[in-house]
Order: C-alpha cells, then sequence, then structure tokens
C-alpha cells in the first residue's frame, strides 16, 4: 500500500513532550479532515503509546522517540510509535486492562484506550530492543455528495 | 501549579485545567491530595470544564482521588466533563465507580 504522504518526528523521551507529540501527529491529521472527536481519539492514543515509552520503555534514562505517520488510500491515518527501550517480555500481559508496572501514578489503560479508540492496534516487542506500537485510524469521509 | 478550589459546607471544589497527561499529572495528583488532606471534606467535586484534554492518567486521578474520599467516608464527584475526557473515562469503566456530571449541551 503506497501510502499519499508521510512524516516522522524523533525527540528524547522527556515527559514535556508528551503534548509536542500529540500535537504533531494532530497537525498531519488535519488533512484528512477528522472531526473534533475523530482528532481526540487519535491525540489521547498518541499520548498513551508516548507516555509508555517515557514511563516504561526508557524507566531510568532518556532516550528516543520516533513517530511515524502515513495517509494510506481510503482516508486512513497509519501511526507508528517506536522506541530502543527495555522492550516488553509479555506483550499480551501488557495489554490487559489495570496491568501496569507504573505504580500508583499510572492506571494501566493506556493500551485499552489505545485498542478501543483506533481501528487496529499492534504491539510488537523485543526485551533489550525496543517497542513498536502501530495505530491505524479510518477517518469518515465528511462533506461529499454520495 | 496552582488549582483553584473553595470549600463550602465541608465540599471541596476543584477546578482542573488544561491539558492532563502524564507530565502534568503527578502535579495534579499531589495538590488535590494536598488539598484534600488540608480540609478533609465530606464531599469532593473535580471541576473538569476547563480541561482541553485527558488521557489514562486522569484515570489515575480519579482512582487515586477516589481512594482518599473513601478513607474519610466521603463521596467524589466529576463535573462539567467534556466529550474527550469523557470518552476516556467510559473507555476506562469509570461510570461504574464515580458520580459523572457530563458536560450540559451548550445551546
Amino acid at each position: 500500500m503506497k501510502p499519499e504522504n508521510s512524516m516522522s518526528v524523533e525527540f528524547p523521551s522527556r515527559s514535556a513532550n508528551e503534548a509536542l507529540a500529540r500535537a504533531v501527529v494532530a497537525c498531519f491529521a488535519a488533512q484528512l479532515d477528522p472531526t473534533l472527536d475523530e482528532l481526540g481519539d487519535i491525540k489521547t492514543a498518541v499520548s498513551e503509546a508516548v507516555t509508555n515509552c517515557i514511563v516504561h520503555a526508557y524507566r531510568d534514562t532518556i532516550g528516543p522517540i520516533t513517530i511515524r505517520c502515513r495517509v494510506l488510500p481510503d482516508n486512513v491515518l497509519d501511526i507508528l510509535v517506536k522506541d530502543k527501550g527495555c522492550g516488553i517480555a509479555d506483550v499480551a500481559a501488557a495489554r490487559k486492562p489495570m496491568f501496569t508496572t507504573g505504580g500508583e501514578e499510572r492506571s494501566g489503560m493506556g493500551f485499552t484506550i489505545m485498542e478501543s479508540f483506533m481501528t487496529s492496534l499492534r504491539v510488537t516487542s523485543r526485551p533489550g530492543k525496543g517497542t513498536s506500537v502501530h495505530m491505524k485510524r479510518r477517518i469518515v469521509r465528511r462533506g461529499q455528495a454520495d | 501549579m496552582n488549582l483553584t478550589s473553595f470549600l463550602q459546607e465541608k465540599q471541596l471544589t476543584i477546578a482542573l485545567r488544561g491539558e492532563i497527561d502524564h507530565h502534568s499529572a503527578r502535579d495534579i495528583l499531589r495538590v488535590v491530595s494536598n488539598k484534600i488532606d488540608l480540609y478533609l471534606p465530606l464531599a469532593c467535586v473535580l471541576d473538569f470544564r476547563e480541561v482541553t484534554f485527558m488521557d489514562s492518567s486522569g484515570i489515575a486521578i480519579v482512582i487515586s482521588t477516589l481512594r482518599k474520599m473513601r478513607e474519610l467516608s466521603g463521596r467524589l464527584m466529576l463535573r462539567d466533563v467534556p466529550p474527550q475526557p469523557m470518552k476516556v473515562l467510559r473507555a476506562s469503566g469509570m461510570e461504574q465507580i464515580v458520580e459523572i456530571e457530563e458536560r450540559s449541551v451548550s445551546v
């Protein structure tokens, strides 16, 4: 599937960059003419993915986070959030609601929210190598005569 | 962080604002927790009117505040919640454990 447009951005895993990540992806998504509701879903999912990198992948260190966004045919926004952190030993367990190793400050709802707000979610991880979170969201076309 | 709050007849209302994410949550959690410890309210209202974004970090704040209020045998209410934070609260099942009042639709 040949992307119609794409961009990528890399930044260090500082929590102040969570807002930056949401804003960058929201700006890129704007070309698909999403509703406020769709944009809110996308920003929330990106926020969860990036927070995971900051809190878990690079727990006691700062490392690079890459976000790649593409527009795929049929009005699909494709988002890849990638880190080179510690990785997840058991992805299936990590995706379960309320599962967290982050203590009282974390709710364990990150993956659950990404799953329910996006059309698809794929998580691949290798312990010691890093994690990739690949999400897709189809944006409903509006204002077109049928 | 400064959060506006007021106490009336043992009900503590705290106005949250801006973007609630992992970056801002630690401060918010600390401020809310300190205010509850200081005033020992029978009811706590978290007002979401000025919240422009919230991710699951907000859920941790709600759960932690709920726990604190239960220790005081008090209630927690979320007031005037805009659509985006509401969706996150719903997806996390918070409606089952805390009183939530959605933002009324403005005409």
